[in-house]
């Protein structure tokens, strides 16, 4: 009895302190607080979540049986089908959902302080985010691994499987488009930015060439020579940034960078996964989890004091990085970090094909999320130890606070958050950097609040190799997203275009590849273009365009999951995912009415383009503002219609849902689950715990 | 649990997850579905055929995230 007693009381603990800690973060009206506070609230919250919650769904909803053989075992060949070590899936389960995603959107959002972003990252991610995580992995698992859109289409049926698979691409593009943005306004006029991103291709190329000719699949000493020469192109990015001859040719404007993306992107789709995807995926996953680490030390280590307010006045919706009020958008810019529909295309793809036991679901479904949500309050702290105005000055448009630096901090200044001209010119230049004023995005200010976080940790004073090796980290594996996305966008257009035209279908045609990823290509290229014209800079478009996309696929995963509760006869705890839904749907709604019909030209769709339209007529542009007006007029009126197209595509999901629980109710038939049938393990306990 | 002392344990675990053995481990499971002699016996891939095919599957699919 002592060893329950002692346990019982640990949690008490554990719960007490971080209602403390949350507590504590609420009402706290100061100067500056702890970011030690918030590593304390996430850490309990996880953990009582996870100890308490999801053991509960487990037992109870999913009833997960661990005598059942999973696919892994079943279809063991080996290769892509091995059952594996439970510590071992978690951590490619890990590096597969961490993306760029949970640390721009928390610093973007820190534009209304940091309690809501907390809040919801914290709340969102265990009520939300791993609930769908963990029960879609289970779906799949069930049904031999396979895709959230099949899934779909066994369970409600031909129309909810083609919007899951529209849905699912469309927000490939819409991705791919804001996280190009995220790019060139990182790397445009910064030649040690450029020069050193320009010299990692060539390294990846290099490695790859190593683990797929020379030492073919050593994956860890090639990876090792890659991070290394990685350095060697931060450090050569300082090198030609110092030297006047070499730095103009990589001072490169937005256009230009936006050209190399595309081009970028279409080449690694094009060329084979084994020079230039693959390597370059190891390369940002090693550095990807390394920074991690470094940064949760540093940060444990230093307990930096956060100086952002717990709210701004930008709650109203006048905020300079986006427009719109606290609800709906700050959930709708910080969805990968508390909910991701994205993750539900991992968990129902590769994940389920290494499980070697049910039980193993719950670590790797609800554990992996728990993490990358705690990677966000990570960014978080890392938005708020900067000052405020200095924040503001980094991530403000030219369009909103003027292009003048003496402007922009007097606007800055005047909203509270002092800043001047000489503190933000000696930052630039500790940085290396021309200017850090209007570097749209998130990543420039994310990479200044990890060079000051890593510097003062590791004693370093070199800030400018800091900040630079933050941009290569961030830039490194937003090409991997970038590319890995355009590939298989591609591969789901071939699949889409079959319908329409046979030969699409052979995915090693020369010509059908070449098409359908010119094609891709074009399409979130549109929309990136239209983001480096855009005066306001391109996130007030484009982020809460991705963030409603995102969310609405969180949204079919979550429909998609409570049907196959539903029809597990489990429709009391039908709510799990329920809840999560019915709020995804009413963010989701409200977020992409406001985008199109809003009145305010800064937030609706359509109301921007008849205000540009106007000021065209009247004659009131400036002529190179003038000239791509049109453009833009156009551009704008195509967001309008994606953003209604995406909150109809959620409400057919939804409504063919509905129709199949009705159905079920009155007892008429419906499409039977799609669950394959028991057949007992016969790996060893001890194999499931760790592969052979 | 895996056998030796921590330092190795966590090599072993290293390889793992970063599928640096995956092609011993694919041997291995190979010897032991299709024994030699064996008439239905699939032809084991070389070491550069697995990793290739490896990596073709693991990129047609969603396997990065936002």
């Amino acid at each position: 009895m002592p060893k329950k007693f002692l346990s019982t009381l640990l949690w008490l603990a554990i719960c007490i302190g971080g209602a403390s800690a949350i507590g504590g973060i609420a009402i706290h009206r100061g100067e500056s607080i702890n970011a030690i506070w918030f590593v304390a609230a996430a850490i309990c919250t996880y953990l009582v979540a996870y100890r308490f919650y999801s053991a509960w769904i487990c037992a109870r909803v999913l009833t997960l049986d661990d005598t059942r053989a999973t696919p892994a075992e079943r279809f063991n060949n080996g290769r892509d089908f091995v059952p594996t070590n439970r510590w071992v899936t978690f951590g490619h389960h890990f590096a597969a959902i961490a993306g760029p995603g949970p640390l721009i959107g928390p610093t973007l959002a820190m534009q209304f302080g940091y309690l809501p972003g907390t809040l919801w990252i914290l709340a969102g991610s265990v009520l939300g985010g791993c609930v769908q995580d963990m029960v879609i992995l289970f779906c799949s698992t069930r049904r031999d691994g396979r895709s959230l859109g099949q899934m779909a289409r066994d369970e409600l049926g031909l129309i909810g499987g083609w919007a899951a698979m529209v849905g699912a691409m469309l927000i490939m593009v819409i991705l791919i488009a804001v996280l190009g943005l995220v790019i060139v306004n990182a790397m445009k006029h910064s030649p040690w930015a450029t020069s050193t991103v320009l010299g990692t291709i060539p390294v990846a190329m290099l490695i790859g060439i190593y683990m797929h000719g020379i030492r073919p699949g050593r994956v860890l000493e090639g990876s090792l020579i890659g991070i290394a020469l990685l350095l060697v192109c931060v450090v050569g990015g300082g090198w030609v940034d110092h030297n006047e001859s070499l730095r103009g040719l990589f001072d490169w404007s937005g256009e230009a960078v936006a050209g190399f993306v595309m081009l970028y992107g279409f080449a690694a789709a094009t060329l084979p996964v084994w020079l230039l995807l693959a390597p370059r995926d190891y390369l940002s996953t090693f550095l990807k989890l390394g920074v991690v680490f470094m940064l949760a030390v540093s940060i444990l280590f230093l307990a930096p004091e956060m100086k952002m307010p717990a709210l701004t006045q930008f709650i109203d919706g006048s905020g300079p990085i986006f427009k719109g009020s606290l609800f709906p958008f700050v959930f709708i810019t910080i969805a990968c970090g508390a909910v991701s529909g994205f993750h539900s295309l991992v968990a129902s793809g590769t994940t389920p094909k290494l499980l070697s036991n049910e039980r193993d679901i719950r670590l790797i479904g609800y554990g992996s999320m728990a993490l990358e949500s705690l990677v966000a309050i990570m960014a978080v702290i890392a938005a708020c130890v900067l000052d405020p105005g200095v924040y503001f000055a980094i991530n403000s448009p030219a369009g909103v606070v003027g292009a003048e630096a003496a402007a922009a901090v007097a606007t800055i200044s005047s909203w509270g958050f002092p800043v001047t001209v000489e503190q933000m010119e000696m930052l630039a230049r500790e940085v290396g950097e021309q200017t850090l004023f209007a570097r749209t995005g998130g990543a420039p200010s994310l990479a200044v609040g990890m060079a000051t976080i890593f510097s003062n940790t590791f004693g370093s004073t070199l800030l400018s190799m800091w900040y630079h090796f933050a941009i290569m980290f961030e830039v490194l594996f937003i090409l991997t997203t970038l590319d890995a996305g355009t590939r298989v966008g591609r591969f789901m257009l071939q699949d889409m275009l079959k319908h329409v035209w046979k030969p699409m279908a052979n995915l090693s045609s020369y010509p059908a590849t070449v098409l359908s990823s010119g094609i891709f290509v074009a399409a979130w290229g549109y929309f990136l273009w239209q983001g480096v014209k855009d005066p306001l800079g391109g996130v007030n478009i484009l982020w809460p365009l991705f963030g409603i996309a995102n969310q609405l696929l969180a949204g079919i995963a979550l429909t998609v999951a409570t049907g196959i509760l539903i029809k597990m006869r489990k429709a009391r705890y039908a709510w799990v995912t329920g809840v999560p839904l019915a709020w995804l749907a009413i963010v989701c709604t409200s977020a992409a009415f406001e985008k199109v019909l809003s009145s305010n030209p800064a937030i609706g769709f359509l109301s921007g383009a008849a205000q540009m339209q106007q000021q065209l007529l009247a004659g009131a542009l400036p002529p190179e503002r003038a000239a791509v007006a049109p453009q833009l007029i156009i551009g704008q009126q195509i967001d309008a219609a994606l953003a209604l197209f995406f909150a109809l595509v959620l409400w057919v999901v939804i409504i063919e849902m509905l129709r199949m629980s009705l159905r079920m109710r009155k007892g008429k038939s419906v499409l039977p689950l799609s669950e394959s049938g028991y057949i007992r393990t016969r790996l060893e306990p001890a194999v499931a715990i760790l592969a052979d | 649990m895996i056998p030796g002392n921590p330092f190795k344990r966590f090599w072993q675990f290293l390889r793992q997850v970063t599928g640096d053995d995956a092609y011993e481990r694919y041997r291995a499971h190979h010897a032991k579905v299709h024994p030699q002699g064996s008439h239905c016996s699939e032809v084991l891939l070389s070491r550069q055929q697995f990793f290739k095919l490896r990596q073709d599957e693991k990129w047609s699919r969603v396997s990065r995230c936002c």
